[in-house]
């Protein structure tokens, strides 16, 4: 099994910066009664590729919606970029998510707005640019990841492999420091998923920003990962680079490697709830 | 210890109506925190790096007015149509027909236009908005509004609520000015009386406060088609199937909250 994960990486991995852009401690999170994370700690260093691997229903998914702030914890400190998410201002919480760019899984583009459109929207939205100089930035952007040409086309007449660069375009558009990808190889061929691995270890060797990938696809993650953290039911389980994550004794990640049914038996109701999500909870009709 | 039948099943009920009580008040609430929120981005978004967009406001304008011009005239002139020859139908029977005026001006300006605007624009822009707030929701374009430090509310909510405000009362002023003249061309042919004569007999009839309650009746249908519109998308669960219940909640809710706010506008304002 080792072979087929060391040959992929044909190219030296970057130095990782000394400092820190995201520190997470004792992170716990629930849904309702469920608890979803279970004390989780992590950092990402400066131009580092972290992957995040786990099975469905470890709360992968989850760990990244809260390294993005877009949900709310019951307990532990996050700091991105230096700053406590908890003690920011408005203001300067607005600021700091500037400094963020996301890759959601589906693309998440505007269908009412062209790809150019949608890539120039952050640049409209909090700069005072106009509009050719937007343009222009929109399609460099677009060459970046390979799709010139195409700002004018709606996201409906791109194909899934492309509309996920598009999304990569406009989450670079304002020189992000930290990029979030969720699941980018999901649903695509070998050859594009490899084509957008490429895409993912170029823009941070040509941007010099971390990267936080989500994925359960183990090719893409043994090739672009500098740390991978290996989530099972809300805990970590492990961290390392993914010679250590390949050498690992534990027993849960070599079937997770090995793609593996768990050893262990697990109550049928509690696994059918992590594989379902959340729960239904009152306070879900808000934007 | 298990509850015997009987006693479950009135439990489920009683469950299923707390849930139901719940969810109710909730979404006031949540409709309330729109409205007050959006007041929030239209006084301080300029403030806070976050100006409510007069283009967006536009283009939901237009998409909300404009485009319904077409068959809210239709409808309003058709609803005059009706009343002029139902007025004059029972007018007759007492021989007082020539006095068909004051029925239509009062109905018209003061129920029919703000009435028939509201639900029209409710089943054409509210299920839009709540379809389009609902597809972005499952598409995750909320959470990549929020991750680009972009305000949904200020970004989708507001420019709808601002261009409902502006055009449901401004269809509803067309809806008036159509009923009454499609009424009045009616009224000409069938008992003879020119419109010169009608239009003065409206404008003598008509007060500012009649004016005052349709228009004051369209800004509060507007904040509901709007705030009902966002509450329901923002509440889809699940894919297509999610967003199309929501669509039809939406319009439902929306048609029986104009009409009941109607009633309630007309009870309060005519006592």
């Amino acid at each position: 099994m080792s072979d087929r994960f060391d040959q992929q990486r044909d190219r030296p991995r970057p130095v990782t910066g000394p400092g820190r852009v995201i520190e997470v401690r004792d992170l716990v999170t629930h849904y309702g009664d469920r608890a979803i994370l279970q004390g989780v700690s992590l950092e990402v260093l400066e131009n580092e590729i972290m992957v995040i691997m786990g099975g469905s229903g470890s709360g992968k998914s989850t760990l990244l919606r809260h390294l993005m702030a877009l949900e709310h914890k019951t307990s532990g400190t996050m700091e991105i970029l230096g700053e406590d998410i908890d003690t920011l201002s408005r203001l300067d919480f607005q600021d700091l998510r500037k400094k963020l760019g996301v890759a959601f899984q589906g693309g998440a583009l505007f269908s009412s707005m062209t790809v150019g459109e949608n890539i120039m929207l952050p640049l409209y939205e909090h700069t005072d640019l106009d509009r050719l100089t937007m343009e222009i930035m929109a399609r460099m952007k677009l060459e970046v990841v390979s799709l010139a040409g195409f700002e004018d086309l709606m996201p409906s007449e791109l194909s899934g492999g492309m509309i996920k660069r598009a999304a990569f375009a406009r989450a670079i558009v304002m020189d992000p420091k930290i990029l979030f990808c969720d699941e980018p190889s999901a649903g695509l061929d070998t050859v594009v998923a490899s084509a957008l691995d490429d895409l993912i270890l170029d823009m941070r060797d040509a941007m010099g920003m971390s990267i936080v990938v989500v994925t359960h696809e183990l090719d893409s993650a043994f090739k672009i990962a500098d740390r991978i953290t290996i989530l099972d039911r809300g805990k970590i389980l492990m961290i390392g680079t993914p010679d250590e994550v390949r050498r690992s004794p534990v027993a849960r990640v070599q079937n997770l490697l090995n793609r593996e049914p768990e050893d262990e038996m697990v109550d049928p109701d509690e696994y059918l709830d992590r594989l379902t999500g959340a729960p239904t909870t009152i306070g879900t009709a808000q934007l | 210890m298990q509850a015997s039948p009987p006693t479950a099943a009135l439990t489920q009920r009683l469950e299923r109506l707390g849930r139901g009580a719940v969810h109710f008040i909730e979404a006031i609430g949540n409709g309330g925190i729109l409205v007050a929120e959006s007041f929030y981005w239209v006084v301080f978004g300029h403030r806070d790096r976050q100006p409510v967009r007069m283009t967006a406001v536009i283009e939901q304008a237009m998409e909300t007015g404009i485009r319904a011009i077409p068959i809210i005239a239709m409808l309003a002139g058709t609803i005059g149509i009706m009343l002029a020859i139902q007025g004059i139908h029972t007018l007759r029977i007492f021989g007082a027909e020539s006095r068909v005026t004051i029925g239509i001006a009062f109905s018209v300006v003061r129920e029919f236009a703000p009435l028939i605007t509201g639900i029209l624009v409710a089943g054409r822009s509210g299920s839009a908005l709540a379809a389009r707030i609902g597809t972005m929701k499952i598409n995750q374009e909320i959470d990549a509004l929020k991750v680009m430090g972009i305000n949904p509310t200020r970004f989708l909510v507001v420019p709808s609520l601002i261009s409902m405000l502006v055009m449901v009362p401004a269809l509803t002023l067309l809806s008036m000015f159509v009923g009454l003249l499609a009424a009045g061309l009616y009224v000409g042919v069938d008992l003879g009386i020119s419109i010169a004569a009608y239009t003065h007999d409206v404008l003598d009839i008509l007060s500012v406060d009649d004016l005052g309650h349709g228009l004051g009746k369209s800004v509060i249908f507007a904040v509901l088609i709007a705030v009902i519109g966002v509450v329901n998308g923002a509440s889809v669960q699940g894919g297509a199937e999610g967003v199309g219940k929501a669509t039809t909640r939406a319009v439902v809710q929306a048609i029986s909250a104009i009409v009941l706010t109607d009633m309630l506008f007309a009870f309060v304002a005519t006592r």
